[in-house]
Parts: structure tokens; sequence; C-alpha cells
């Protein structure tokens, strides 16, 4: 465990120095928001249009932050390092889940609320609580895939294209389950029925992908 | 095989009283995206022997397992379309879980290639390539349940109980039709294996001879016809 704390610290210290990641999610999320109001011509959305517009852009602002999540490895060595180490592997890929996960719910913690200025009437404090559990489960899907899919990207020649191909369809399940939980939270009048199911669902996805991320990664990382 | 289910299709199954003739693209369209399923899943299966005994052949295997499902994959999104069209009035509908889950997968899997062509060094393809094998093979099941969930049930559940009210004639010839469908798909990818085996062998020959020739400076020596083994 020592080794995926000493990489988590290192990444994180290194994100609140640089400031490279999460700020530039925040911007491209809020900039999306915009986008949409103009794209959609509404004010105001509630229901499954809030939820849609809600994970896409997270969805989207999360690729930015994966597609940087191994650069500094690549670019000064860091990969050699921690196979020269005495640790295991899979310490990086919990460690860069882990990092990207944190940035997720920085990026939550300041798109929530920029989006419920922007488009909800009122209900988003009700919504928060049962919203925060959602976007917390959500993020571990989409953490666990992106630090698998980023540290295959990353080696290749077309890296920062072929990690949204790779990711889009790969996290379709997560898209799905946590606009279909958000829809009726984001209702008016807001509904809870219905959204235990795809809490359940999100929870699952979570497990068998985190399981099998944790035994393919190994053959990553070898040479 | 594959002869005898199209007779089959064309002059002892019924035909459908709601749809018609139109129906009988349903011995073509479901035979192929059973097949093409199995086929992605077992392409995972075949990248997990890979990393398992860092025998390159089982890479290869993969890799022509998911080139033919991709290859019937677009067979089962042009059917599909035609018999939409026939029966539902459109060429694509959202409503059908089936549908969609199945255009996500195929999404997914033509990423493959990209991926595959962009590593240079062949054992890193080879081991990248079945851990997006195995990846994808996983997720593709969930995949359906997830869909499944988020839409209401309309494509039809041909075989399970509920449903299950194919005549027996309709029945027979779609397990031929099936069947015959997996054979043609096992063929294709002895075939592709084989000409790929070939292909790295005339590949190995012709340094081999180019070498010669260099060193030698004499006349290039004959071309001699090596038979390929099959597989």
């Amino acid at each position: 465990m020592r080794p995926v704390a000493a990489i988590l610290r290192k990444d994180l210290v290194v994100e609140l120095r640089t400031k490279e990641s999460v700020p530039s999610m925040a911007i491209f999320a809020v900039t999306t928001f915009v986008i949409f109001h103009f794209g959609l011509d509404r004010d105001r959305l509630e229901g499954e249009l809030a939820a849609g517009v809600l994970w896409v852009t997270l969805l989207f602002a999360a690729i930015l932050g994966i597609n940087r999540l191994f650069v500094a490895e690549r670019e000064q060595g860091g990969f050699d390092g921690i196979l020269m180490a005495p640790i295991e592997r899979t310490s990086l890929l919990i460690a860069k889940a882990g990092a990207l996960f944190s940035y997720l719910l920085a990026l939550e913690l300041i798109a929530l609320p920029i989006f419920a200025l922007f488009f909800l009437s009122d209900g988003f404090w009700e919504a928060l609580p049962r919203l925060l559990v959602v976007a917390i489960l959500a993020d571990f899907g989409l953490a666990v895939m992106g630090a698998l899919l980023a540290s295959i990207a990353v080696h290749t020649r077309a890296r920062d294209l072929l990690l949204p191909l790779l990711l889009l369809p790969l996290t379709v399940p997560v898209m799905i389950a946590a606009a279909s939980a958000t829809k009726p939270l984001l209702s008016i009048p807001m509904e809870t029925s219905g959204v235990g199911k795809w809490l359940a669902v999100l929870a699952l996805y979570d497990l068998i992908f985190g399981l099998l991320a944790y035994a393919v990664f190994d053959f990553l990382m070898e040479d | 095989m594959l002869a005898t289910a199209l007779a089959l299709v064309f002059f002892y199954a019924p035909n459908d009283a709601d749809q018609g003739f139109v129906q009988k693209i349903f011995y073509v369209h479901v035979p192929l995206a059973i097949v093409a399923l199995i086929g992605f899943v077992v392409a995972g299966l075949l990248g997990a022997m890979h990393l398992r005994t860092r025998d390159d052949r089982w890479d290869y295997r993969s890799y022509v397992a998911i080139h033919m499902s991709v290859i019937f994959g677009v067979g089962v999104l042009i059917t599909g379309a035609i018999w939409a069209k026939a029966a539902w009035g459109k060429w694509w509908v959202w409503d059908e879980p089936t549908l969609v889950s199945f255009l996500i997968v195929f999404l997914l899997y033509v990423t493959y290639y990209p991926l595959r062509y962009s590593i240079e060094d062949p054992q890193r393809r080879a081991r990248y390539a079945s851990v997006f094998a195995i990846t994808a093979g996983a997720f593709v099941p969930v995949n359906f349940i997830a869909v499944r969930l988020a839409e209401n049930l309309v494509h039809p559940r041909v075989l399970n109980q509920t449903a299950g009210d194919m005549p027996g004639e309709m029945r027979l010839t779609f397990l031929i039709a099936l069947a015959g469908m997996a054979l043609l798909y096992v063929t294709l990818v002895k075939l592709e294996l084989t000409s790929k085996h070939a292909r790295g062998q005339l590949r190995r020959l012709r340094r081999l001879l180019e070498e010669e020739g260099s060193s030698s400076g004499a006349a290039p020596p004959p071309i001699v016809t090596v038979p390929a083994k099959p597989e």
C-alpha cells in the first residue's frame, strides 16, 4: 500500500503545484455548458435533458484529464523508475486511478454548482446528496477505465486520438446508468424511485472492470 | 451446410403471417449476430491464452477472430437495417436494446485496428491487443445488460420460453442456419490464419533470398515455391 500512497501523493502534489489538469477540465466543462445553452437554445433544463447535458459534459472533460494522466511518466522516465523499483506494478494503476478519481471529484465540486446556477430552477440542494453518490460511483468506473486505457494509449503512436475512441464505447454503460440515475433526481418535483437500480448497475460495472483492470494491468507494464 | 440452410429458408420454412417474405432475412441476420458476438468473446479468451503462454499464435488467432467478427458485424448491421425497414418502417430505431448494444460493441471493436496498427514493437502489440481483447470481451455481456435495462423489450426474443412460439419448421431452419453460419465463421478464420501464416513464411523466404543475392553478388537463385502448411 505504501508505493500506492507515494505515487498518489506525488501526482496530487504535482497537480497542486502545476495546476495542469483540473482547472482545464473545469474551464472546459463550463464552456461546454454554455455551448449546450446555445446548441439546445434552452435557459432551464430538467429531467433527462439535464442529466444528459451534465454527464456528457463531465465525460468529455474527464477525457482531457485522462489524456494527461501518464504524460509525465512517459516524457520524464517515470515508467522506467517504477519498473526498476521493487514494487508491484499494479500499484501504479491504483495510484493513477486514485489520482484521476480525485481530479473528477474536484471537477464535479466546481462544475455541479455552476451547472445548477446555469440550468436548474430549484431543488439542487435537495438532490445534491444523492447526486454525489451517483457521481462517486460513476467516477470510480471512469477512473479505473481511464487509468487502464490511458496506460494502453500512452504507448501507441496516435495516443490522444486513440484514447477517446477506446474510452467512449467502454463507458457507455456508465453513461446510461449515471444519466438514468440522475434523471429522476433533477426532475421537477424530485423523484427517488428507480435510482437504486442504477446505483447497483454502476457498482456492478465498477466491480467487474476494477477486478479486470487489476488482473490485466501487469501485462501492460513489462519491458 | 449453408446451402442446405438456404434451401430450407426458401422452400421449407413457412412465411411469417405478419411480415411475409421479408421475415426470411431473420435466418441470416440472427445467426450472423450470434456468431459475431460469440466470436468477440472467444477472441477475449484467446487473448488470455496469449498472455498466459506468450505464444504469438494465440494473438494471431485472437486478431483473426476479432477481424472476422467485425466483418460479420457489418453484415449484421446491414441485414438488420433492411429488416428494420421492412418490419418497422425505419432503417434505424433507438428503442431497441439489441440494436443499440450491438452498435456500441461494433464501434468498440472497430478501434481494435487503430490500436493494433499504432504499436510498432511486435511483442508489445501482441500483449496490448490481448489486453484489449479481454477487456472488450468482458464488456460485451455487461453492455448488453446495461442497454437492456435502459430500454423496453421490443426486440423479439426468439429462443426463450415465453416467446418460444416459433413453429417447429422455423426453429429447425433457424438452428441449421445458425450451425451453418458458425461453420462459415470457423472456416473463414482458419483460411485467414493459413493465409497469414503463408504470407509470413513468404516474407521470411524473400528476405533470405535477398540476403543471399546481395552477399554472393551472383544471379538471384530461382524462386522455389513452398507449399504453405495448413494452419
